[in-house]
């Protein structure tokens, strides 16, 4: 599938792109077919994201994965500190990644 | 043509098409010139006498060559128009007063509160770029 | 160290108002992110893998406690609690909202700090010896001709837009502790025949995809000409240097295709018509800087007596402090590479230690060295002890400055969007391998450092062992390379052979480290090794 991430303009936190708005969870991608630059076009110039761009990514049965680790990395946080990603409770969060 | 957004000068805008650096040494009875960013301004230097207008071209606004062009111009003795023209923007305006522009056509028209802000941005400069008729703050920590 | 006047407290408050309008107008849809990104960068402010990051600048590596406490302060209210000095003596926070970077800039600005040109093609923070001012070994201090180049390259106009990033080092002592010749201008504070002191040189060094080691361009620029002649420097390249590819726009592609000597020639010859302009600062601007410098107000007849009873104490000493100036007293190297730790890194709690001993301990001075540790410069010895106690308490008493514990590591792929491979665990792993107190003994001085992509952040081709990361096929992969060095020696490290794993890259230095222990003759280093008995048999032993 491909999906969308960008990031928000005024906090920059990392958004992922659910068919309808912005979700801070990879998990909610929606799959964007053809139509990632459209929604980018869109989502730009509403102000609302910026610096967003198309990844591939598999649905797998824990959720969306990102095909490349960088944006693996992106989906979780840093993988040296645990503590300051998405899942700081989670401590197999980090295998996910790699 | 691009229209001159902001003007620094009492005398009549020269509107004389402008030729390229390179035919400007050929055509004798030539008086306005487009400096590109890859041209030389020292190039003009021994006709400096017959210009009138010097546009110095933007292709792109980060392409900073042309604030040396118009500096060296000025620091050769040329009083005549220093026109910037092409994709100008609003925070840089006043560093290209610095270097010696007088005059801004800038391809979109740029917002007039915010130019005239960036015009008047910096009370006081750390260099003298020497063409720019402005002191710098070591001239007015040690004043002669 | 400096102290602002109105100017330039005036300058900085204007860049505040500056950057909070241009905020303002990036919000309000005024300005695309295409525009306002050259704009943002001129103020050190970067899109990273995460969030926005804001880089600080500190001029070159001098800080007062005032500056660090708020440093840490900043590190609470603004980011996540912490943040990390870079191998430019800067410091740079990871999690910055943009509706709060007018603000953090405001408060920067009360204690006379701010961002400005801390990114961006132009010319950015200059950098300087860390001991400046304290080392016993200086000619002069170099921080009042780097404050001088700092306010004639703030806001210069004809040198915001260069083809590329340029980065300036003074250094004013025979040892280099700066990397001077890596950098696009390096200068040196020297002593002519006559007695003078002057600058030398040295342009066109750098890393990145392309290391170079700056030639020298001119022995000896005199004192009332040193701005004239950056301008020189300057405008050759912004005139001159290449912008059909943004990886050959250094001024250091443009050494080398010109020649050093046509450079040269045509730096000498814009030099010669510069003099005639009316550019150069007064020789009383730069002695009113000077004053500044004097120093601290040192105590005489010192004992240079220490109590080394306590072992761990002892080997602190050993490896982390150095010779000053004055008698009795010595500068120290806070190590920010705890065992397992992000190399760098510092928490807001930690900051504010440091900060706190600089003025109890240190005549209210501290430095940030491109090793990125922190410097208390000026600590009598007979309060090290206290000093050190109190460093130790905050998991900051780590004895390993210059050794493979102390290893510079660029983010890397954990942060950067630029990055092909992760950096920061690596160095983990390899200082939890080689970070106990007999391995370092052992081993001795290495300089490892780590970058996570061929940008070369880490500076991986100055480390006597450096490691480069790659992406394979969407795999991290590690370069490994041997024999560089940014000394007075300064050299380029080479790549020894194919990439390795990341516990394969760990393998393939303890292996390396074994070959210089049976070979090593005498007190020579790693490095003087391997420069010795050359790359193959520590490739036999790696891939054998």
């Amino acid at each position: 599938m491909k999906i969308l991430t960008g990031n928000d303009l005024k906090t920059g936190a990392v958004v992922w792109w659910t068919g309808v708005g912005w979700s801070l969870d990879v998990n909610e991608s929606s799959d964007v077919g053809d139509h990632g630059a459209a929604i980018i076009a869109r989502e730009e110039g509403a102000q609302n994201v910026f610096a967003s761009y198309v990844v591939d990514a598999e649905k797998t049965a824990d959720g969306v994965r990102p095909a490349h680790i960088k944006e693996r990395i992106r989906a979780l946080g840093p993988t040296v500190r645990p503590d300051l990603t998405l899942k700081p409770a989670d401590p197999d969060a980090i295998n996910w990644v790699i | 043509m691009v229209e001159v957004q902001f003007r620094f000068r009492d005398d009549e805008p020269v509107n004389d098409p402008a030729v390229t650096v390179d035919a400007f040494s050929e055509q004798s009875n030539a008086t306005a010139v487009r400096i590109e960013p890859g041209d030389d301004a020292r190039d003009l230097l021994p006709q400096l006498d017959r210009l009138a207008l010097v546009e110095i071209n933007f292709p792109a606004w980060t392409d900073g060559r042309g604030y040396s062009a118009a500096r060296i111009l000025r620091e050769a003795g040329y009083k005549g128009e220093i026109r910037a023209v092409g994709d100008l923007v609003i925070d840089m305006l006043g560093h290209l007063q610095r270097c010696g522009f007088d005059a801004f056509a800038p391809e979109k028209a740029l917002n007039p509160v915010d130019a005239q802000n960036a015009f008047s941005r910096w009370d006081n400069v750390y260099q003298a770029t020497a063409v720019d008729g402005r002191q710098a703050i070591w001239a007015k920590r040690h004043p002669a | 160290m400096y102290k602002y006047d109105e100017y330039d407290q005036q300058m900085v408050d204007t860049r505040v108002e500056e950057f909070r309008d241009q905020v303002r107008r990036r919000l309000s849809g005024e300005l695309t992110e295409d525009q306002f990104k050259p704009l943002r960068l001129q103020n050190g402010l970067y899109l990273q893998l995460h969030a926005y990051m804001l880089r600080v600048a500190v001029p070159y590596g001098t800080l007062n406690s005032t500056q660090m406490k708020l440093l840490g302060d900043i590190a609470d209210k603004y980011d996540r609690g912490y943040g990390h000095f870079t191998t430019r003596q800067n410091i740079q926070y990871n999690w910055i909202k943009l509706e709060d970077t007018p603000d953090i800039l405001a408060e920067l600005a009360k204690v006379e700090m701010h961002a400005i040109q801390t990114s961006g093609n132009c010319i950015r923070n200059i950098s300087s010896d860390q001991f400046a001012g304290a080392a016993a070994d200086e000619i002069i201090d170099p921080r009042p001709y780097a404050e001088l180049l700092r306010q004639w390259s703030s806001f210069h106009p004809e040198f915001l837009v260069l083809p590329r990033k340029f980065k300036i080092a003074v250094i004013a002592s025979e040892k280099d502790r700066a990397a001077m010749r890596l950098h696009d201008i390096g200068i040196k504070m020297v002593r002519n025949d006559a007695g003078e002191i002057g600058a030398q040189f040295y342009a066109g060094g750098g890393m990145g995809r392309t290391p170079m080691i700056a030639p020298l361009i001119r022995d000896f620029v005199p004192l009332n000409q040193l701005i004239t002649f950056a301008e020189a420097c300057l405008r050759v390249y912004n005139r001159y240097g290449r912008r059909d590819n943004k990886y050959k726009a250094r001024i250091k592609i443009l050494v080398h295709e010109l020649g050093r000597d046509e450079y040269v020639r045509q730096v000498e010859e814009e030099f010669a018509h510069l003099l005639t302009q009316p550019i150069e600062p007064p020789l009383a601007e730069l002695e009113r800087i000077k004053a500044h410098f004097t120093g601290p107000d040192f105590e005489q007849g010192l004992s240079d007596e220490l109590d080394l009873r306590d072992p761990d104490f002892r080997l602190w000493v050993g490896r982390n402090t150095t010779a000053h100036k004055v008698p009795g007293y010595v500068i120290a190297t806070v190590s920010l590479k705890p065992v397992g730790g992000i190399p760098g890194d510092a928490s807001a709690d930690q900051i504010r230690l440091m900060a706190q001993l600089g003025r109890d301990y240190s005549f209210d001075e501290l430095r940030v060295t491109h090793a990125q540790n922190i410097v208390l410069p000026h600590v009598r010895k007979a309060d090290l002890y206290t000093v050190w106690k109190a460093l130790d308490e905050a998991g900051l008493g780590t004895a390993n400055l210059d050794t493979l514990g102390d290893i510079i590591a660029c983010p890397g792929l954990d942060y950067c969007s630029l990055a092909n491979a992760r950096s920061i665990p690596v160095a983990q792993k390899i200082s939890e391998r080689f970070g106990s107190a007999e391995k370092q003994a052992e081993i001795g001085e290495l300089k490892l450092k780590i970058s996570g992509c061929i940008n070369a952040c880490g500076h991986h081709h100055a480390g006597h062992i450096g490691i480069l990361g790659v992406d394979k096929k969407g795999l991290e992969n590690y370069q490994l390379l041997f024999g560089g060095s940014e000394g007075a020696d300064t050299s380029l490290a080479k790549i020894i052979g194919p990439g390795f794993t990341e516990d394969g890259v760990v393998d393939a230095i303890e292996k390396a480290t074994q070959v210089y222990l049976a070979n090593k003759q005498g007190e020579e280093r790693f490095l003087d090794t391997y420069r010795r008995i050359g790359m193959d048999p520590f490739k036999e032993a790696i891939y054998g």
